[in-house]
């Protein structure tokens, strides 16, 4: 492989936007048919390399080569003409167009005038076969799952003839299947002579598929490393540029009385479809209980009917003691809720106030935030000050929005919030997603004080091992049901990915 | 558009009929009270039918455009304006100065609109006061110069009027020359034929309008410029990010979307009657906004729309004919400004959504930003 010859290399590059040197004097080269990972923490500069390689930005210095020819790339347009395809993080694909139309767009094939849809189709066909790429090309985008729209995005690189196909955080939005799948299409690829840049943060997934690993930090390339001479620690350390501890310590310790009690509740989603059918599980204090499940199985909307967010149909919810089916979110977090809700920008912040206004969200209307219905500014100043020391948030001030933060610092925002009230119970859906290591750590760490406290805490996660390395007991949603409840030591990975899969349970 | 808002407006518009009918049949047969109603609602749809064409290219391309009523009122005066100016400072004939109004008024409404997409693409100016800013515009511009240019001491045609070099001529379908010897010495045949073939007989404006409809429909959702045009509206980073210029694409649309608003202006002064007067426009290029919603951002389906209106306007003109033989029962279709509402009750009802809910394209009104 070592052997193979360099198809596009990018030297001394340097990018500078306002307040950040995004990339500084970066060295990058991809062979033919390998997978190049590129592996660092958000912010480290991976997107905007990307960015740079094909035209959406333009560098201030350094010098990129396609083929082995110096090439100028001031747009896609350049950039599609020298062979480069990109699959954006954020897909780049119309909701409301076909597969075969969004594909087309912008090299359109027309015949008469005509936009020529068959002869595109037959195209889009074609290449499915040869690479494996099952998509239909008529049918409409939006409401395909997200996995399939990822094959669309990757048809649209290959239509164009792209040998080189940059994968930004391909694997962010995708269950455990899904990326499996994805790793063998990009198997197949590379198989084909196509080379890949994978971008990621994730550790595990860089080890299994890459065939060299380059790691950034803040802006510089820190090393290219094999992977059968690396390990997980060593990457991290790399990442993060400091020690990380990947396992999750916790002790072992008796639960207490229980918190949450769920008997029997059944949910229906907008569509008026019922996504929960009888579920019934109890959560004790000092005690994780992890919802493992393929996303999509019904684990939205339990947390919604959990948070009241949205009324069961059936059965019922007692937290401490206290029946609170169908209650409003005020009076479930009133009687100790702590919510992580499953999409931070659009449930868990309002990103167009102040990170000090967010900290304030559960209780501004009571002392000491409020008096007499009237806010007090030095009060939440106060809050927001001791929560962003205390939980570590990396903001410039209290008074910045808190849409302008990084994921990881929106995410602790809501930690902050969230977990330094009194609660009883805390509900983390999907608590990391999107993360990188070190706030992964951070969160995990927090989850895990929680319930050294006595909280019950139900944790929710597509992430397998999220779930193992956090809970005590594990339950696995399929379908709208828990079809199986067992204690966190006596079961394996295998086991759990069988019944996420809807293996039937043996009976114990 | 659904068959469900398809049959809506064809309730509405055989509710509008049918009032007239049963008014006016002691008068006349129904055969010649629909297709007079027929022959009136496509003409005075016309506007409507272009307003909402205009309205269609701006938005599939992501910029909401408002300022359609003012691009027609200013179209309007100056293909009125331009016409006069060729007759009589020019000395053209009547014919070609009409045909070079109707040109300056298309081209008002392309400048109107490049106005518009400067403010917004350019300058990202929020697009409703973007809009604002043209209808505002529009009023103050053709009415200062109106009464500049022909009242007062010292105006440039001496405090009056002159006569305009006419309006466009009817085009005559000859349908019943065709039927002439087929129903040979029935006269009763040939009434009906001569009844049906008014409805035929309309003018250039009204009869490109409908044209436009299905070039329109075509262009967009089956070429290249339309697929790309309709990418910028709803996703303009995807669009950018195979190589389609995003700021062209909407400079484009934007501009012809005020060109059809500029014909649809012209057939206010060079097409219906030949003269201009202050606000002529009364509210028809925001009445076109409703029917491009309720068409769903369609070009046929803000037609259908469109022809609502122009029912309920042909019934409102209708009913003026039949005054004197409404029932009393039904005396309160004597005020006509009761039967001048039904437009605007009926914008209002479409508006609601009752009739189901329709989907902008996903990024209009939001400029785009790298």
């Amino acid at each position: 492989m070592s052997e193979s010859k360099i198809v596009l290399e990018a030297k001394g590059i340097t990018k500078q936007f306002p307040g950040v040197l995004a990339n500084d004097n970066v060295n990058f080269d991809l062979r033919k048919g390998e997978i190049h990972a590129l592996l660092g923490e958000n912010g480290a500069g991976k997107s905007t390399l990307m960015n740079l390689l094909y035209g959406l930005h333009n560098p201030d210095k350094g010098e990129i080569s396609v083929g082995g020819k110096t090439a100028t790339i001031l747009s896609p347009k350049d950039s599609i003409a020298l062979g480069i395809g990109m699959v954006h993080q954020h897909f780049m694909l119309i909701p409301v167009f076909t597969v075969a139309e969004n594909v087309m767009l912008g090299d359109e094939t027309v015949k008469n005038g005509s936009l020529d849809r068959a002869t595109v189709a037959a195209r889009i066909t074609e290449i499915s076969k040869q690479y494996g790429l099952d998509v239909d090309p008529n049918a409409l985008v939006g409401p395909l799952p997200v996995g399939i729209q990822q094959r669309v995005e990757i048809v649209k690189t290959l239509y164009r003839n792209a040998e080189i196909v940059i994968l930004d955080e391909p694997t962010a939005v995708l269950t455990p299947q899904e990326a499996d799948d994805l790793f063998r299409i990009m198997r197949d690829l590379t198989a084909r002579g196509v080379s890949i840049i994978f971008i990621t943060h994730k550790l595990k997934e860089v080890l299994a598929i890459a065939d060299r690993i380059t790691v950034m930090r803040a802006g510089r390339v820190i090393n290219t490393v094999i992977p059968s001479e690396t390990d997980s620690a060593q990457l991290a350390n790399m990442m993060v540029g400091r020690q990380v501890i990947l396992t999750v310590d916790k002790k072992d310790h008796e639960a207490e009385e229980e918190i949450l009690k769920v008997e029997g509740i059944s949910v229906r989603d907008q569509r008026d479809l019922e996504t929960v059918h009888n579920v019934s599980f109890t959560v004790r204090g000092g005690e994780v209980l992890g919802i493992a499940g393929v996303q999509g199985n019904g684990q939205t909307e339990l947390s919604e009917a959990l948070t009241g967010l949205r009324s069961p149909t059936t059965g019922k919810v007692t937290i401490d003691g206290k029946d609170l089916t169908g209650k409003s979110p005020r009076i479930i977090t009133e009687a100790g809720l702590g919510h992580i809700p499953e999409d931070r920008q659009r449930h868990g912040l309002v990103l167009s106030y102040s990170v000090a206004d967010n900290m304030a969200l559960c209780d501004y209307y009571h002392a000491p935030f409020s008096s007499r219905g009237v806010i007090q500014p030095k009060a939440l100043d106060e809050n927001s000050r001791r929560l962003i020391s205390a939980f570590d948030v990396r903001t410039p001030s209290p008074f910045v929005n808190a849409g302008k933060l990084s994921g990881g610092n929106q995410q602790k925002v809501i930690v902050a919030r969230e977990l330094s009230r009194n609660v009883k119970l805390v509900i983390a859906n999907q608590p990391t997603r999107g993360l990188d290591v070190g706030s992964i750590e951070y969160i995990h760490g927090e989850i895990i004080k929680m319930r050294g406290r006595g909280v019950a805490v139900l944790l929710i996660s597509a992430e397998l091992d999220e779930i193992m390395a956090l809970s005590d007991r594990i339950a696995v949603m399929y379908r709208g049901q828990i079809v199986a409840i067992v204690d966190a030591k006596k079961t394996t990975r295998e086991q759990l990915g069988l019944w996420m899969a809807g293996a039937q349970v043996q009976a114990a | 558009m659904d068959w469900k808002r398809f049959s809506f407006i064809a309730l509405i518009i055989i509710v509008l009929f049918g009032v007239v009918v049963m008014i006016g049949q002691v008068k006349q047969p129904p055969l010649l009270i629909v297709t007079s109603m027929l022959a009136t609602t496509i003409a005075v749809a016309t506007p409507l039918t272009l307003g909402a064409l205009s309205g269609v290219f701006c938005e599939r391309a992501g910029v909401v455009n408002i300022g359609i009523e003012g691009m027609m009122l200013t179209a309007a005066f100056f293909g009125w304006l331009g016409g006069i100016y060729m007759y009589h400072i020019f000395g053209f004939t009547p014919a070609v100065s009409i045909a070079l109004g109707v040109f300056f008024a298309v081209l008002t409404g392309g400048l109107m609109s490049l106005l518009h997409a400067v403010l917004s693409i350019t300058f990202k100016v929020d697009q409703i006061i973007g809009g604002t800013v043209i209808n505002i515009l529009a009023v103050g511009l053709t009415g200062f110069l109106n009464r500049q240019l022909f009242f007062g001491k010292g105006s440039v045609f001496g405090g009056s009027v002159p006569g305009s070099p006419g309006v466009l001529p009817t085009i005559h379908v000859p349908l019943t020359e065709l039927f002439t010897s087929i129903c040979g010495s029935s006269a009763a045949c040939l009434q009906n034929v001569q009844a049906i073939n008014r409805v035929f007989d309309q003018k250039p404006i009204a009869i490109s309008a409908i044209l436009l409809v299905f070039l329109s429909h075509y262009i967009l959702f089956n070429t290249r410029w339309g697929l790309r045009t309709r990418a910028v509206g709803e996703h303009p980073k995807a669009a950018d990010t195979v190589g389609i210029n995003v700021v062209k694409m909407r400079y484009a649309n934007v501009i012809i979307g005020g060109m059809f608003a500029g014909l649809a202006g012209a057939y206010f002064t060079i097409e219906s009657v030949p003269s201009f007067e202050p606000l002529l426009t009364n509210g028809r290029g925001f009445i076109s906004l409703a029917a491009m919603i309720f068409g769903n951002w369609t070009p046929i389906g803000a037609w259908a729309a469109a022809l609502v209106f122009g029912a309920s306007q042909a019934m409102l003109i209708n009913m003026q004919i039949y005054r004197d033989v409404i029932p009393p029962a039904w005396s309160f279709l004597q005020e006509s400004y009761i039967v001048g509402l039904t437009p605007y009750i009926l914008t209002m009802i479409i508006l609601t959504g009752i009739i189901g809910k329709t989907t902008p394209p996903a990024a209009d009104g939001v400029p785009y930003e790298k």
